[in-house]
């Protein structure tokens, strides 16, 4: 009984230390200035891993939420004789909440991990440790690049996701069920308010981008440097950064969309 | 993969990203480059003005002629006084048109409508419009039929 307490504190000190571990590794990331001319080829490299590659199942994904949401609302909408509002509805659902969050949530699973075992594979090499001895420093050189890429990317995949999703819900809407293509738009537009959603929604994906960055490369760069080290890290990171992403999301929209 | 290709497609993402936000922007939230168009401000006094909102619709036979601005309560006669902006081009409203509330639809939201008088002059910027007819309050219908006034 006393172990298995003592265990729960040890647990929950170990949970504040690496908390703090995370927060004194941003500010090392954050502190060194990137050199604008040796950096910028590095964060074109890492832009181009985490959020090009991101590029085809972001699109996908959003596709066929937006379809959904189409189907879905039409089939909901149409009891009301009301089938008119499915392009506010999907505007304003994938604007404001499914975007920024369903791509925080695939970035995390395809860019995140990737991240992840990249770093963590780094260290186990002691890739890491030669640049520290080399006189490079891997927090300039190989994490920073890659925090920036992950905050720079999410918000631009977020608003590519929401115009696929519009623009499938259309498909569904207008040209399958035979709503009026210009109560579509005509209603969107009435509805959708480009500081209140469109903004909005764009600082969500921004911090989520920024929260889910830092916890792939902090997890990455403080793994246990073994293999089974490695993949519990990674596990680590698509939880914690879904949890994350899920949290803050509904502490965004109280204090966006909740009037108080 | 050569650098080249990497800047290009790094380039052509940030752009995509650019050009769904312009999209974003235009088709979904509707925000037009024109829309600072001139508008010049109007009041109407009501007893009671249900549901309206600021930002809400003000129209003239259906067709959207400006928006509302603001809602007060003129303490001294604890009236309503709603100011709206109407459009510019909208310059000859006759000064004896009765801005009314209504409902579009059964359950849709609430908007001014203007009922056109047959007055010469028009309404000027600033003025107030002779008569308005408040928000027709289901409730208040009902009650009065079952009390049998």
């Amino acid at each position: 009984m006393i172990d298995r307490i003592a265990s729960f504190g040890r647990s929950g000190i170990s949970f504040v230390i690496s908390i703090g571990r995370a927060g004194r590794f941003l500010g090392g990331v954050l502190s060194g200035v990137p050199r604008p001319v040796t950096g910028f080829p590095l964060l074109l490299k890492q832009l181009y891993s985490v959020g090009v590659l991101s590029l085809a199942i972001i699109v996908v994904s959003g596709l066929f939420i937006g379809m959904v949401l189409g189907l879905q609302g039409y089939t909901i909408l149409s009891d009301f004789g009301s089938e008119a509002a499915i392009g506010q509805m999907i505007a304003l659902t994938l604007v404001r909440e499914l975007g920024p969050v369903v791509t925080a949530l695939l970035f995390a699973g395809r860019a995140g991990s990737a991240l992840t075992a990249e770093i963590g594979l780094m260290k186990a090499t002691e890739q890491l440790s030669s640049m520290e001895m080399m006189g490079v420093d891997p927090l300039r050189r190989v994490i920073a690049p890659r925090l920036w890429a992950g905050f720079i990317a999410m918000p631009v995949l977020a608003i590519i996701f929401s115009m696929v999703g519009i623009w499938g819900g259309m498909l569904v809407g207008v040209e399958w069920l035979g709503v009026f293509e210009g109560s579509y738009w005509g209603n969107m537009q009435a509805s959708v308010d480009f500081r209140d959603d469109v903004i909005n929604g764009v600082i969500k994906s921004v911090v989520f981008g920024f929260v889910c960055a830092w916890i792939a490369v902090y997890q990455g760069y403080d793994c246990v440097p073994t293999s089974a080290g490695i993949s519990s890290a990674t596990t680590k990171t698509v939880v914690y950064s879904s949890l994350a992403v899920l949290g803050l999301d509904f502490v965004l929209t109280a204090v966006m969309f909740g009037n108080f | 993969m050569t650098q080249r290709t990497t800047d290009i497609a790094v380039g052509l993402f940030m752009l995509a990203g650019l050009a769904a936000l312009l999209f974003l922007a235009l088709q979904v939230s509707g925000l037009s480059p024109k829309s600072a168009k001139s508008t010049y401000t109007v009041y109407a006094d009501f007893n009671d003005t249900g549901g309206i909102t600021p930002r809400g619709r003000v129209s003239m036979a259906g067709v959207t002629v400006g928006s509302i601005d603001s809602i007060t309560l003129n303490k001294e006669t604890f009236q309503a006084r709603v100011a709206m902006s109407i459009h510019g081009e909208v310059d000859n409203i006759p000064a004896d048109s009765a801005a009314v509330i209504r409902t579009s639809g059964l359950l849709g939201e609430q908007y001014i409508d203007i009922s056109i008088g047959g007055d010469m002059d028009s309404l000027k910027p600033g003025d107030t419009f002779y008569a308005t007819q408040s928000a027709m309050n289901i409730e208040r219908l009902i009650s009065n039929f079952a009390s049998g006034k």
